[in-house]
């Protein structure tokens, strides 16, 4: 059982999918819906001894499976996760759980599809956290992006072709070139798409930075970083609630999560040597962004862009690494607990954004105001996230942006100010949309019409508040796991590859 | 000569092929149109039984007969099958599309058989002469088949053009093999090679005229720009099913004819063809991508789509190894299978007086024929080579053939263009989940058999790109044994 639990977490919400899709059109939708429930609380259920039975003093990996699958060509069904991407199969699941409730009875037509299409995204997501095999990964990586493209465009708002068109392609270009570089890998590491036989495999500094720049081009699109971001505004504001609740939650750490486990370890001396250029970069996605989102007018953008600008630290963390005195694991620990903590965040602020859509249908801030009049529990809730999205301490916002400011300032004063501006503009842009929509009377007929949270909601809502305040009170259990991983991860950053 | 010392048993499916069909041709005589079944039927159990003879008749080792006219070898033998289940795809996907426009007739059947033929001898032929026997037999059958809608100005248009620029390249090619006869003094692939590359003793400036000739014939059956003019407009002035007879067998057809010319024949000028070869593969992917994006017609987008997987096939063959053969002969394989299934729901959508041709035809598809929309999307991904469709694990073949050639930047190229090819396979994705259908739910035309071997058809593009291994293998393993090193 235990032998083969990261098949489970990718197959169960696969073929629970498979079973909502094959019930049919929309006459079965209640079916469909409980259906749907029951297998993403599986899907989550099965992950939970992923924490249970993990090794926290181990930097190796675990629950590993290997199964030969393409011989010819000598990939295999090669799976394992450790601290850098434990969490990340964990938060997936429990995300697709939220998914599953915050489309119940929002979406109406093709409810199947929808939860299906959700269901089999987890289960590939799940897949590309798990892979240890190249080829392996940049299947589930891809063929995520059809579920996704599926979603965006079918559910979507008014634009919602060219977003999901936009997003589709985005994606694809900057993983094909990927794909070029593993194959590049291939020979190599002596025919073998093992993720760590590249990771161990001697390379030259021109190769190195060939390498680093197709790892930056998929995963750079998928974080996303300035200046190839302009897509996730896009695809956004277009995506139905949930598919905004997976994008920001769960497949923009993929792209982060990239960066550690190839980018870096792979191209250790290249990522050395420019890491300045990825650290610019971030910073000019945290502060730049940053203003961008304070100009907002449309809820869902402004939360898009917060992205943005949460995700360029959590890249700035990672390439805090470099210039460190001694070993810099703090950034990097930081990056990751931030990741983890955006997932919560951004969940909750685009689910809470999504109740007010489904009672007025605008995201236009202009159009509300006074919604605590009317909504007080949600309006409760509401401020819990906003505050987290600012990253407010005693909220789990705080510990990531802390721990990444603090490895800043072991490498460079500047950066660390530059990074801390974060914490002010986070501050501003959420809190004065929090203050223009939630506070004041009550702005119109809408706005006076609303009913509070229901029970549904509140589920959600109350599951999303717990994991936040928890993360922020003690992040103990976050951290443990990543400690030995990270330490690990920057060991082997820290030694050169070049062939001597 | 006796029976025995010609072999004849190794082309036994030819023979057997043959003299069916001539029974097919007489018996149909007497079959009244009502009674048109019988001849499709009769076709399809004749098929079965080549493909039976030719899986039986699979041996390792290369097979020669006639006098070193004619080879099995597993690389003919695997390609042979291929092209039998892609005929046999088309007769039973164009059943109802061939009568609801009145082209049921026998010579539909018949003509469809005989091309196949022309296609297994191609497969076969170690001869230049057997070769462009083959190949005429298969050029002239498909002629006449884009014909068979006499009353039709564009079909009639199409099989002109066809015609005209077919003669033109058959020209070219037999002037091409008449310059290498003339240096080797030999029509014998394997003669010609000896001669070229080990006793040295052909004329290598003449060889090298004659190779550009050749690979101008080959270009063009091919479909590869810039000898790719006649691919859109056959496409889409053939009736359907035609259209997916020229898009599907012959491409292995075609695919066995450049190995038997270019990796057995001309083997020691690799050099000079690859060169070629790139500029042809650079070419395609490039027109065939970007001019597929304007096409508003779904067979003229299929058509500039074949020219850019053609570019795929010819950067395989390009590599000049065991690997890349390999990879090109998966690529066409699948493609074969790809582009039927393609064609398939395109005829299931279309009925009398409707060609569902149009791009336009599949908005809101997904409403009003979900499973069909479903399996269209299974196909489409799979051009595009999303992963984990069938078309992935052909381009990711290719790509580390190129790669391992040294070859690096053209892997990108062709990845970059696979990026736009995205874009067209999206759009069509697009107009059948994202749009509202125009008017009312259309009924599909063919029957339940038609109905669950086209789903088989486009669940295989999934099955196969889950489980690719067994194929590669089988594939690679025919290249090994077909091309002694």
């Amino acid at each position: 059982m235990t032998g083969q639990l990261l098949s489970y977490a990718i197959w169960v919400p696969i073929v629970a999918g498979l079973i909502v899709l094959a019930t049919g059109g929309d006459k079965h939708a209640g079916i469909q819906r409980w259906l749907a429930l029951i297998g993403a609380l599986l899907g989550f259920l099965v992950t939970l001894p992923l924490y249970a039975g993990f090794d926290v003093e181990s930097a190796g990996m675990q629950f590993e499976e290997l199964r030969p699958w393409i011989e010819t060509f000598n990939i295999n069904y090669h799976l394992g996760v450790d601290g850098l991407s434990v969490w990340f199969v964990i938060l997936n699941a429990f995300t697709t759980l939220m998914v599953v409730l915050a489309g119940w009875q929002v979406i109406e037509r093709r409810v199947g599809q929808y939860m299906a299409a959700f269901l089999i995204m987890s289960g590939l997501i799940n897949g590309a956290f798990a892979a240890l095999d190249a080829i392996l990964f940049y299947v589930f990586f891809e063929a995520m992006l059809i579920p996704m493209y599926l979603v965006i465009g079918i559910w979507g708002g008014p634009r919602r072709v060219y977003a999901s068109i936009k997003f589709f392609l985005y994606t694809f270009l900057g993983s094909l070139l990927t794909l070029v570089a593993f194959v590049y890998l291939y020979y190599q590491a002596g025919h073998s798409f093992d993720i760590q036989a590249f990771h161990r495999l001697p390379l030259g500094m021109t190769a190195q930075a060939l390498v680093l720049v197709a790892f930056f081009f998929a995963f750079a699109v998928k974080v996303p970083m300035w200046p190839v971001h302009t897509w996730l505004p896009d695809a956004h504001v277009e995506a139905p609630t949930g598919g905004s609740m997976v994008l920001a939650a769960i497949t923009l750490k993929l792209g982060a999560y990239g960066f550690l486990r190839f980018a870096l370890p792979i191209a250790p001396d290249a990522s050395r040597e420019y890491a300045w250029v990825f650290v610019l970069l971030s910073l000019i996605a945290v502060v730049y962004i940053g203003f961008v989102a304070l100009v907002q007018t449309d809820m869902k953008k402004l939360v898009a862009y917060s992205s943005i600008s949460h995700m360029g630290f959590v890249t700035l963390g990672f390439f805090m690494f470099a210039r460190g005195t001694d070993l810099n694991s703090f950034a990097v620990e930081g990056a990751i607990v931030q990741m983890i903590s955006h997932g919560f965040v951004s969940a909750a602020m685009f689910f809470s954004i999504g109740v007010m859509y489904d009672r007025v249908h605008s995201r236009k801030i202009a159009d509300y105001g006074g919604v605590a009049n009317k909504m007080p529990i949600f309006a409760s809730f509401f401020m819990l996230f906003a505050m987290a999205n600012a990253g407010l301490p005693g909220t789990s916002g705080f510990v990531g942006e802390f721990f990444v400011v603090l490895g800043a300032v072991q490498v460079n004063f500047w950066y660390a100010v530059l990074a801390a501006t974060t914490l002010i503009f986070g501050a501003a842009y959420t809190l004065w949309m929090y203050k223009r929509v939630i506070f004041g009377d009550v702005a119109n007929q809408h706005v006076a019409e609303l009913s509070d949270v229901n029970k549904r909601e509140f589920l959600v809502l109350a599951i999303l508040a717990v994991a936040v305040l928890g993360m922020g009170l003690y992040p103990k259990p976050f951290t443990d796991l990543m400690h030995f991983s990270v330490n690990d991860l920057i060991w082997h950053v820290s030694q050169t590859k070049l062939p001597q | 000569m006796t029976w025995t010392s010609l072999n004849a048993w190794v082309a036994a499916p030819e023979i057997f092929l043959f003299c069916a069909t001539c029974a097919i041709l007489l018996l149909d005589l007497f079959v009244s149109d009502a009674k048109r079944g019988f001849t499709h039927w009769l076709s399809l159990a004749v098929l079965v039984v080549t493909g039976a003879l030719l899986v039986r008749g699979y041996h390792a080792a290369p097979q020669y007969a006639f006098s070193h006219m004619f080879v099995a070898d597993p690389l003919a033998t695997l390609a042979k099958v291929g092209m039998v289940v892609g005929v046999a795809l088309v007769l039973i996907y164009g059943r109802s599309y061939a009568a609801d426009r009145g082209i049921f007739k026998g010579e539909l059947y018949s003509l469809a058989l005989f091309s196949l033929l022309g296609m297994m001898v191609m497969a076969s032929a170690i001869n230049l002469l057997t070769l462009y026997v083959g190949l005429e037999l298969l050029s002239l059958s498909l002629y006449a088949l884009v014909a068979l809608r006499r009353d039709s100005v564009e079909s009639t248009e199409a099989a002109m053009k066809y015609f005209v620029l077919g003669a033109l390249a058959s020209g070219m090619l037999l002037y091409g093999m008449s310059m290498l006869y003339g240096a080797t003094a030999s029509l014998n692939v394997l003669e010609i090679s000896q001669r070229l590359m080990v006793e040295q003793s052909g004329n290598p400036l003449l060889a090298t005229f004659g190779l550009v000739f050749v690979v101008t014939g080959i270009a063009f059956k091919l479909g590869a720009v810039p000898f790719h003019m006649w691919v859109p407009d056959v496409y889409q002035g053939a009736p359907t099913p035609i259209t997916q007879l020229i898009g599907s067998a012959p491409k292995l057809a075609a695919f066995a004819f450049t190995i038997r010319l270019l990796a057995q024949a001309m083997e020691g000028f690799t050099p000079e063809w690859r060169s070629m070869l790139v500029v042809l593969a650079v070419l395609s992917l490039a027109i065939g991508n970007l001019t597929a994006i304007a096409q508003t017609n779904i067979k003229r987008m299929f058509a500039y789509s074949t020219i850019s997987h053609m570019g795929f096939l010819l950067l395989g063959i390009l590599v000049g190894n065991v690997v890349g053969y390999s990879a090109a002969f998966f690529y066409a394989v699948t493609y074969m299978l790809t582009a039927a299934a393609g064609f398939g729901v395109v005829m299931l959508l279309a009925r009398q007086g409707f060609e569902a041709d149009r791009l336009d035809d599949y908005k809101g598809l997904a409403r009003t024929h979900p499973w069909f929309a479903g399996m269209l999307l299974l196909v489409m991904f799979s051009m595009a080579g999303v992963p984990v469709f069938v078309g992935f694990f052909a381009k990711l073949a290719v790509l580390k053939a190129v790669v391992d050639l040294g070859m690096v930047w053209l892997a990108v190229f062709a990845v970059a263009m696979s990026l736009i090819g995205a874009f067209y396979y999206l759009r069509v994705v697009k107009l059948m989940y994202f749009d509202e259908p125009e008017g009312a739910a259309a009924p599909l035309s063919g029957c339940m058999f038609t109905r669950v071997v086209l789903s088989l058809n486009c669940l295989a593009l999934l099955g196969i790109g889950l489980f690719p291994n067994d194929l590669l293998l089988l594939l690679t393993n025919a290249v090994e044994f077909s091309l002694p090193i």
